[in-house]
């Protein structure tokens, strides 16, 4: 990891209104490079209208924040280059196969046709599917999805790649294996912004912040949290935080 | 008596190329008032079981009741006492609230009145919303008003598919606090959850994956059975951590736990000293042995 720390992420005061329903309430932070971020927060609390403004396709309604060095007011096109995304939702198309999945993303993240063949192989070989490279994405195990859907979001080597709830219903060991390639990535320098509703997950990340009411309520290291909050685990820490939340979604 | 009763029930779906067998020779039985989890990941096979239970769905083998009422045979009568939360949402997104609950009550002849104890609880929750249109809820709320309609005809037996995915740790709890209150009235319970930690909020649960059971037990007895030590392992820098663990020759897993990793070798009796040596250029290194949880005995049916 790096020693002199890399701002990617920063945020000051970036709020975002709806009429007089303030989603996003005056959130400031910083993530550093090759940091793995966890964004928590009770259903309703902000979360994704703050994730879309960070990804430039939600404007804010005022405040300041530059993703990779770009501004999400007029960068929003480099902003986009820059990052990756997946969620649990959406990831890849189902009734393409696994080489025209990764050659379309690599296409739309503006790699040469040259580029996208070397890496498409080198990403085939470590995922072991070389024999499968064929196949239909929707034929695949759900497990098999979520790592291939996060190799893809990765394969242009962005700075920042988001995930949005990206570990839903899978098995144990597929969850850790997938784990795995966050470790991997974020050793590798990309910086990993991740939400999720599995507390123990957030145990994995280098700092947390959970966000209640639209306003960031807390921001530490997993450990600093436990310390600060006088809990055992980060779902306490949660519960204590976002029992009194005044709003649904 | 079981209030629900599985034997050998398979269950195989044929798509154009391949047979996928969803539930494959699954058995066991949920006794009265018991809150019983069934826990698995996605494409266990946990929605087939629901869907055979509440007569949905039709067994291509075996037999299953639900308070001594065949599932084939019986389906009409079992539809009347048993309640049934499926997995996605599906009340009526363009009716209010109120108008949700007050149908549910209607198709099964009576009214919200009468059994206005059972929900009370939960319905005062919902009660400011209640002219608000079911599909403009937030999840939390929507997973409410689901429970209060599959409860408003007073069933004898509950069946809830997966209703906290998805759902905030806070809406979670605050669930399942509601299961155990409406267990306490003496509704036995049906639950699914890929949730692991939430298992040890049931009676009893069953393991499932790929259609099959791996293990039925209380939480607890699960968890004595991981027959191996199981140590916690940390340091500062837990990329390079886990791959050194993992290419040590003495362990037999390691997997990511958060905030540790959970180790186990393969000797009887581990050598730590040995372990730590090998360990030695890993600053702040812990290791501590602990108890498993059941995430942990999952994964150790799983590489069985």
């Amino acid at each position: 990891m790096n020693t002199q720390k890399e701002i990617v992420i920063k945020t000051d005061k970036l709020t975002k209104k709806f009429g007089d329903f303030i989603a996003a309430n005056e959130i400031t932070f910083e993530v550093f490079k090759g940091e793995i971020f966890g964004f928590l927060g009770a259903n309703g609390a902000g979360k994704t209208t703050a994730m879309k403004m960070l990804i430039g396709i939600s404007k804010p309604s005022s405040g300041n924040a530059t993703i990779a060095g770009f501004d999400v007011y007029e960068d929003t096109e480099n902003i986009k280059r820059s990052i990756g995304y997946m969620s649990q939702k959406f990831s890849l198309y189902e009734d393409l196969t696994i080489k025209e999945n990764i050659t379309l993303f690599g296409g739309i993240y503006g790699l040469s046709d040259d580029e996208i063949e070397t890496k498409c192989n080198e990403l085939l070989q470590k995922l072991n599917l070389q024999n499968d490279a064929n196949k239909l994405v929707g034929s695949l195990p759900l497990g098999w999805k979520q790592k291939l859907a996060f190799s893809t979001a990765i394969f242009h080597t962005p700075k920042i790649v988001f995930l949005d709830e990206p570990t839903g219903g899978v098995d144990p060991i597929t969850r850790r294996q997938f784990w795995d390639m966050i470790y991997e990535a974020a050793h590798n320098g990309i910086t990993v912004f991740v939400t999720t509703h599995y507390m123990d997950e957030a145990e994995y990340c280098d700092r947390v912040s959970i966000m209640v009411d639209g306003v960031i309520k807390a921001l530490d290291s997993p450990a600093g949290l436990k310390k600060q909050f006088n809990a055992n685990s980060m779902d306490e820490v949660f519960l204590m935080l976002a029992r009194n939340a005044k709003r649904g979604e | 008596m079981n209030v629900i009763e599985l034997k050998n029930i398979t269950k195989t779906y044929r798509t154009k190329k391949n047979i996928i067998t969803a539930v494959d020779d699954v058995s066991f039985s949920v006794g009265e008032g018991e809150l019983f989890g069934l826990i698995g990941p996605d494409g266990a096979g946990k929605t087939s079981i629901f869907r055979i239970l509440t007569t949905l769905l039709l067994a291509d083998k075996g037999n299953a009741a639900v308070m001594d009422l065949d599932v084939v045979k019986s389906y009409k009568e079992i539809r009347k006492i048993i309640g049934y939360m499926p997995g996605r949402f599906s009340l009526y997104q363009d009716l209010s609230v109120e108008e949700n609950l007050e149908f549910f009550a209607t198709i099964f002849n009576t009214t919200i009145e009468a059994n206005y104890d059972l929900v009370s609880d939960i319905y005062k929750q919902l009660e400011p919303f209640k002219t608000r249109r079911a599909g403009k809820l937030s999840g939390g709320m929507k997973q409410k008003l689901a429970l209060c309609c599959a409860l408003i005809h007073k069933p004898k037996v509950l069946f809830l598919d997966e209703p906290t995915t998805g759902v905030d740790p806070v809406s979670r709890k605050e669930f399942w606090e509601m299961l155990k209150r409406l267990k306490a009235q003496g509704i036995s319970i049906l639950v699914s959850t890929p949730y692991m930690d939430e298992a040890k909020l049931c009676d009893r649960i069953a393991l499932i994956q790929n259609g099959s059971i791996l293990e039925i037990d209380t939480p607890q007895n699960i968890i004595n059975r991981f027959d191996k030590n199981l140590y916690a392992v940390k340091s500062k820098s837990m990329f390079n951590l886990l791959n050194d663990l993992r290419a040590y020759s003495k362990t037999e897993s390691c997997f990511a736990f958060g905030n540790y990793h959970h180790l186990v070798l393969n000797e009887v009796e581990p050598d730590l000293d040995e372990l730590k040596s090998y360990l030695q250029n890993h600053i702040d290194l812990e290791i501590t042995l602990i108890q498993p949880n059941i995430e942990d005995r999952f994964m150790q049916l799983m590489r069985k």
